[in-house]
């Protein structure tokens, strides 16, 4: 393999720059890549024409996002002179040098509104062809949303997975006293509490169409599960029953809760309108705890966690009622259920030795992968192509997040500047 | 042996409460310890055990028992071993002591608030501190309490008391406490 002296130091170089903290101007939360994909795409991303000027530049969001994955390598696309924007001016011969298989290029124009209009272009060096191509009407504020979008696309374009960098997260943040659910960029940009108390919150829940969160409050002296509008920021108890009221989780079709309540005596499965109105339905009957519940893509099984066996375990059931059946059988300790987007595994938190591991299991052939060796792993969650697991761990005594892809081989860190941040959930595509 | 021992106490006490109902706790389910070494913590605080407490004899006692530190209804706290929702012997005069409070005050009501330690799940350990919460209801009912007097509710592992991260901690949050309403 041939490859000059110079070109090597350049690719240290941006590599350098690839794992460097991003600029946190605008983030509470920074992200930190660990380890890489097994193939990775080499692409250059040129910067888009008159993006010098403007306060949020494009092409360093997409290339952010695509390094995130893993499964991206940027090459060097500086040097040029003039830089290309146009497919004519792209020189493959040049491309081809510096090792890249696709090269993105791109312009940015105001508008006569106050607008932008952001074109890109994705280019095969090998084909020398345009292998897609969208613009967008983007404000200011819009100009980094834009830029996910874009990754997206050259993400599906390459790997044949949906991208999911224009999707976002809740995670809790403590500060102090203070609880606060944050819903922020899945880059960990534009965090925002969308509610906050000095009582504990935990297990937020996206609603499946992204435009709410479950999550249980301690506000009421007691475990009360709430809902809440992502837009609207309006709340409104959907279960506070004698006891406890907890582990909330969404069916596919938006029209159900599963929670966990004690009103009956013990913590047991129950259905109940996302309104909070009607009559819960219980589903499980056991003397054992049974919660944690989570539906399949599909909604046709639920699983859930029970220790009804003598330790926790994983169960699944008809979500229609019937019987359990036990689906974990390595380990005295398997929690926390999410059914993967395609519904053919799940991820978990598995026990090994004194550690506590994110997990994916095989419905069909329940193998288990671990893919953490963290010491306290907890919460994991899948993006929605299933590619990444999203989950909580602790370093030097604080809570931060990070996430896994789900053949372990790409680890990202998001650390939050003040605070213990814990109990993340990817949320949905958005409609 | 010392977990059958414990069993056997509780069992004792259910007989003597002259009740015939079978809990439901599973003895070994809780697992809490997650890769702790088997048998009991080295350094576990152990409370004061509520020996020498004043017999509960003669006339109702009003709410300023409550907080009569010489009374043992202001002891409010439950603890448990690792691996275990089962009422050890020690609170029994504590737990006897309130149930028959709430007898003689029928207007009264308390809520008995679970805790776990930090370990694992906090959805998991929600239940955990649930059925621990339960337990000492179950007791409390069984000596007379109306079920409607006491709400068994459970922070988890949200609310620590000791927030170190080691045995003498967890042993700390390994609890319940009794929290009268209005209080």
């Amino acid at each position: 393999m041939k490859i000059s002296r110079p070109y090597l130091l350049l690719r240290a170089v941006v590599i350098l720059i690839a794992l460097a903290p991003l600029p946190s101007a605008h983030a509470a939360l920074t992200i930190e890549i660990i380890g890489t994909g097994a193939n990775q795409f080499p692409i250059a991303i040129v910067p888009f024409r008159a993006e010098a000027g403007l306060a949020q530049a494009v092409t360093p969001v997409i290339a952010a996002d695509l390094t995130r994955s893993g499964v991206f390598r940027m090459v060097d696309a500086g040097g040029l002179n003039p830089p290309p924007y146009e497919p004519q001016d792209v020189n493959y011969a040049t491309w081809r040098a510096r090792g890249a298989d696709t090269v993105v290029i791109g312009s940015i124009a105001p508008l006569s509104d106050g607008r932008y209009d952001v074109r890109f272009r994705l280019m095969d060096v090998a084909k020398q062809a345009q292998l897609a191509g969208f613009a967008y009407t983007a404000d200011a504020t819009q100009l980094r949303l834009t830029a996910h979008r874009i990754a997206d696309v050259i993400y599906e374009m390459l790997t044949g997975d949906k991208g999911v960098f224009s999707t976002r997260i809740a995670y809790i943040v403590k500060k102090g006293k203070r609880y606060e659910l944050q819903v922020a960029d899945a880059d960990g940009y534009n965090p925002h509490a969308i509610f906050w108390q000095d009582e504990p919150i935990i297990s937020p829940a996206w609603s499946p169409d992204g435009t709410h969160l479950a999550f249980v409050s301690f506000k009421d002296k007691k475990a009360v599960v709430y809902v809440q509008s992502v837009i609207t920021g309006k709340n409104w108890p959907v279960a506070n029953y004698w006891g406890s009221n907890s582990a909330p989780t969404w069916s596919p079709d938006g029209r159900t809760l599963a929670v966990v309540l004690s009103k009956d005596g013990g913590s047991q499965i129950y259905f109940i309108n996302t309104d909070g109105k009607g009559q819960p339905r219980r589903m499980t009957f056991s003397s054992a705890i049974d919660t944690e519940p989570n539906f399949s893509p599909d909604g046709e099984l639920m699983l859930f966690t029970s220790d009804r066996g003598g330790s926790p375990q994983i169960y699944g059931m008809p979500s229609a009622g019937g019987d359990p059946r036990r689906l974990t059988f390595e380990g005295t300790y398997n929690v926390s259920p999410r059914f993967s987007p395609d519904g053919k595994s799940f991820t978990f938190i598995q026990r090994n030795g004194g550690r506590f591991n994110v997990a994916v299991q095989d419905m069909t052939t329940r193998q288990v992968q671990v893919l953490t060796d963290g010491f306290i792993d907890e919460s994991p969650s899948f993006a929605p192509n299933g590619r990444m697991i999203l989950y909580a761990t602790e370093v030097k005594g604080r809570g931060i997040l990070s996430a896994v892809s789900s053949d372990g081989r790409v680890k990202q860190r998001l650390t939050e500047d003040a605070g213990d941040v814990r109990e993340p959930a990817w949320g949905p595509y958005p409609k | 042996m010392k977990r059958l021992l414990t069993g056997l106490s509780v069992l004792i006490l259910l007989a003597l409460a002259g009740c015939a109902t079978t809990t439901k706790e599973q003895e070994g389910a809780a697992v809490e310890d997650r890769g702790a070494p088997a048998g009991p913590p080295a350094a576990a605080p152990k409370p004061a055990p509520d020996t020498g407490a004043k017999p509960l004899v003669g006339k109702p006692l009003g709410a300023a028992a409550l907080k009569d530190p010489g009374n043992i209804l202001s002891r409010r706290s439950v603890y448990f071993d690792f691996d275990s929702n089962l009422v050890k012997d020690e609170y029994r005069p504590l737990v006897t002591a309130h149930a028959r409070y709430l007898q003689q005050n029928p207007g009264a009501k308390m809520r008995i608030e679970g805790n776990a330690d930090e370990r694992g799940s906090r959805e998991y350990n929600i239940a955990l501190g649930q059925r621990r919460s339960e337990a000492v209801k179950q007791m409390m009912q069984l000596l007379g309490a109306r079920p409607d007097q006491i709400e068994s509710v459970s922070f988890g592992e949200e609310k620590p008391k000791a927030t170190g991260h080691d045995e003498a901690a967890w042993a700390e949050n390994r609890r319940a406490d009794i929290v009268y309403q209005g209080e």
